[in-house]
Parts: C-alpha cells; sequence; structure tokens
C-alpha cells in the first residue's frame, strides 16, 4: 500500500513538471489519470484490498490531475493542437463548449467522491462507476482512434 | 448492313433478358414457412438480452438519449456515410410511425431478409447481414421483449443517399452476394462451447463484423481480413483490429476482453471511446458467461494484421 501511494505521489510530481508541448502535456495527464484509475479498480474488483488512507490518496490525486485538466484546459488544447501524434478529435475545438461541460462534470465527479470518501469497496464501486462513466462520455464524442 | 442490324437486334434481345433477369434476381425473398415455424411464442425476459447483445438502442434511440430515454425507439441518428446519410427509422411500438403493426413475421423478414413488410428491400446499414445469421427463435424473443416498450409518435426524416444508392431494387443483386445465414468462422468439431456460443454472438446480433472489418468496393465486408479492423464509416478515425494479428489484440487475455465488455477499461486503463462506448454499455448489461464467449471468441478467429491503412505520419 505504501508503494501505492509513493507511485501515485511520484506520477503527481512528474504531472506537475512543466512541458512545452501540449500534446505530451495532455497525454501525460491522461496517462496518470489511468494509473490511478487502475490502482483504484483493484479495490473495486477485490484484488486489493480494501484500505480507506490509501484510497483516500488516490482519490486526492484524481482531483488533483483533474483540476489541473481544468485550469490548463485552454492551453492544453491551443487551436491547431488537433494534428500531429494525438487522438483529440477536431470536435474538442468544433464544441469547445461542450467539452468544457464534459471535462467540468468528470472535475465535479471526482471531487463528490473525495469529499463523501467511500468507507468500503462497494461505496467506492457505485462512486468509481460514475467516474469511469464520465471517461466514457468524453471519449466518445472527443477522442477519435487513429490507426 | 444486315450484320449490324442482326448485331443490334441481338444486343437488344440480350439486354432485355439480362433486364428481366436483373428484375427477377433482384427481387425481394422473404423467409419460407419452414424458418417461420422455428420463430415460436417468443420470450420477452430472454428477448432483452438480444436486445443488448444487439445494440438497437445505440441507434434508434434518439441521439443523446440517457437512461431510461433509450427505451423510446423513435430513431432519427444521422449516419453520414460514404454512399449517403443513413437515419435509422422509429422503430418503437406506435402503430403509425414505428412498427407497433408489425407482425412477428414481418419483424423476421426485416431482421433475417432485410424485407420490409411492404416488400422492400431495406438500407444494410440495419445490419440484418449480420442478423441473418441469428436463430428464429431469438428474433421472436426479441419481437416480445419490443413489444414491452413504450410507443413513441414520430417519423424519423428519410435517408439521403445519391444515385445509384437510392435504388432500393439495386439491393437485391447486392444481397445475392452478402446475404447468408452461415457462420463466417468455420471451427473444427469439438471446439469448446464458449467459443461457439461467442461465434453466434459477434457474428450474429452483435453484428461486430459491420465496423470492424473492412469492406470492398462494393460495400460487403471482406471475409479474408474478418474483424481486422477498418477505416471507420463515419468521419477520419479508424475502428480497431480485433483479432490476435499485428496490431490487434494478442496481449489481451480473455479476461482483458471480458473485463473491457463490463467496464469499458483497456488493459492499461485506456478507455473506450467513440461509437464503442455505447456499445459496451449495451455489453455491460450481458451476463458474464455472455462476456466471457464473445472473449473466447475473438481469441480464437485467425489473426489478421490491421485492416486499415497506417497512420500517416504528419510532415514536420
Amino acid at each position: 500500500m505504501r508503494k501505492l501511494i509513493l507511485a501515485i505521489s511520484m506520477l503527481a510530481f512528474a504531472g506537475s513538471a512543466a512541458f512545452a508541448d501540449p500534446v505530451a502535456d495532455r497525454q501525460a495527464l491522461m496517462k496518470e489519470r489511468g494509473k490511478i484509475a487502475a490502482g483504484l479498480s483493484k479495490v473495486v474488483k477485490g484484488e486489493t484490498p480494501y484500505d480507506a488512507a490509501s484510497v483516500l490518496t488516490a482519490l486526492q490525486a484524481l482531483q488533483a490531475n483533474a483540476e489541473k485538466f481544468h485550469a490548463g484546459v485552454d492551453a492544453l488544447f491551443p487551436a491547431g493542437s488537433d494534428i500531429g501524434d494525438t487522438t483529440a478529435s477536431p470536435k474538442i475545438w468544433q464544441d469547445m463548449a461542450g467539452f468544457k461541460t464534459a471535462e467540468g462534470k468528470y472535475l465535479a465527479d471526482v471531487k463528490a467522491a473525495v469529499a463523501a470518501a467511500p468507507a468500503d469497496a462497494d461505496a467506492l464501486k457505485a462512486q468509481f462507476n460514475t467516474i469511469g462513466g464520465g471517461c466514457g462520455n468524453c471519449h466518445q464524442s472527443y477522442r477519435v482512434k487513429k490507426g | 448492313m444486315p450484320l449490324l442490324k442482326k448485331l443490334v437486334g441481338a444486343a437488344l434481345v440480350l439486354g432485355g433478358v439480362a433486364a428481366i433477369a436483373g428484375w427477377f434476381l433482384s427481387a425481394p425473398v422473404r423467409l419460407g414457412a419452414a424458418t417461420l415455424a422455428q420463430l415460436g411464442p417468443g420470450d420477452a425476459d430472454r428477448g432483452k438480452r438480444i436486445f443488448y447483445a444487439g445494440g438497437c438502442t445505440s441507434c434508434h434511440a434518439k441521439p443523446g438519449s440517457q437512461g431510461d430515454a433509450r427505451l423510446q425507439l423513435v430513431g432519427g441518428l444521422e449516419l453520414k456515410t460514404p454512399f449517403g446519410t443513413f437515419v435509422p427509422p422509429n422503430i418503437s411500438q406506435d402503430t403509425k410511425d414505428g412498427i407497433g403493426a408489425w407482425s412477428v413475421e414481418d419483424f423476421a423478414n426485416a431482421m433475417l431478409k432485410g424485407v420490409s413488410p411492404s416488400g422492400e428491400h431495406l438500407y444494410p446499414a440495419f445490419p440484418y447481414i449480420s442478423y441473418a445469421r441469428m436463430k428464429p427463435a431469438d428474433i421472436a424473443d426479441l419481437y416480445a421483449f419490443l413489444k414491452t416498450l413504450p410507443a413513441v409518435a414520430g417519423k424519423a426524416p428519410a435517408n439521403s443517399l445519391g444515385f445509384p444508392f437510392n435504388v432500393r431494387r439495386g439491393l437485391g443483386l447486392w444481397k445475392l452476394l452478402y446475404l447468408s445465414d452461415k457462420p463466417v468462422v468455420s471451427f473444427p468439431e469439438g471446439t469448446p462451447q464458449p467459443v461457439q456460443a461467442g461465434r453466434y454472438l459477434v457474428e450474429g446480433p452483435g453484428h461486430c463484423g459491420e465496423c470492424h472489418t473492412p469492406r470492398d468496393l462494393t460495400g460487403g465486408t471482406r471475409k479474408s481480413q474478418w474483424l481486422a479492423g477498418a477505416a471507420a464509416a463515419e468521419g477520419s478515425g479508424i475502428v480497431p483490429n480485433i483479432t490476435s494479428g499485428e496490431g490487434g489484440i494478442a496481449d489481451w487475455s480473455e479476461a482483458d476482453i471480458a473485463n473491457y465488455l463490463e467496464t469499458g477499461f483497456t488493459p492499461d486503463f485506456d478507455t473506450v471511446g467513440g461509437a464503442m462506448v455505447d456499445v459496451q454499455r449495451n455489453m455491460a448489461v450481458l451476463t458474464r458467461e455472455d462476456r466471457a464467449a464473445i472473449a473466447a471468441y475473438l481469441k480464437a478467429v485467425p489473426p489478421h494484421p490491421n485492416g486499415y491503412p497506417a497512420r500517416k505520419k504528419p510532415a514536420s
């Protein structure tokens, strides 16, 4: 469990380092998000025993990540950054308001999970499903798979 | 020039024969009595599984619907393809705008033969090429389940297709090429039951091959590249290779595939995206056994390298 916390702290640190490249920057945030979600998913599935402190730490890391994304969304997705090595859909720029609503809702869901810290794996599961649904909602419209 | 006259005459006769033959060959073909007899009484509870396996609501719910609104099958989504724009119709129980007045035989002819109650060919954007592999009893179950869903008034807009795709009759010839109730992948005898159950779900109701398999010039799926991934029919993206060939899912275990279908998370904790989001949410409603069967089948199909061209590197 200490390892998990350490890994998350290191990831959070890596995520805070400034990149000059918005595509690399946003991809790093997404990768970090996925790693934290992977750790939580293990708890939901019962592969890692439930531990309130480490779950809360993970959720807080998820919140810090979402806040970084939220605060930097304009810098992370500047006009013209839909080309190159990115799977960001042109729809982001066609519908920036919708994109921001989706990413704002994700942040709100994560914050709600931190505020109502889950007491057991079942409570975490419900929150995790809401948060995970947000991943799908956004990727449904705003990401495009490329070969 | 008697010879020329003769030639012209022969050409006219041949052309006439071809036209008449084409007319007969392109005629809509309905199900025979033997198949209709297998429909049975239908069971709504069992039909619910087929409804989610088939993903009906992904195309027939009003675009953007959430929750229970996804059971209002009013149509209206726009599928923008190279052939034109297809608009899935209202298949709610409304007797005027939906299919509330259809008999189970009407429904079976649409699902298994792509023929409407009035005897017209349906466009294969409605994936009856896949549904044709379904068991008649499952069709009757699905019909019974649809009967439990609400009637919603309102016609969806018409398709918007250019010539020659707007000539429905032409689909008759196309069906001769592609419509078959035979499985795509043949397995040797003694193949484990889950693989066979998965084949039915994937090749039949699940209609996975419709997006995950590249198409030939006339719009049929290339069986030699079955599930190898393809350029998306809509937009500029790709639909991934779900065989174990290069670029595919060789490094996913069966448990990884089943987990993805249940939760939307890939093994490296990326998430489901695009049109697959709705599909995955439907798959999550299925039983664990059904998802495991789909996974078992996908690990058993012949591996192919990616069925879409490699991504162009951006010019620097």
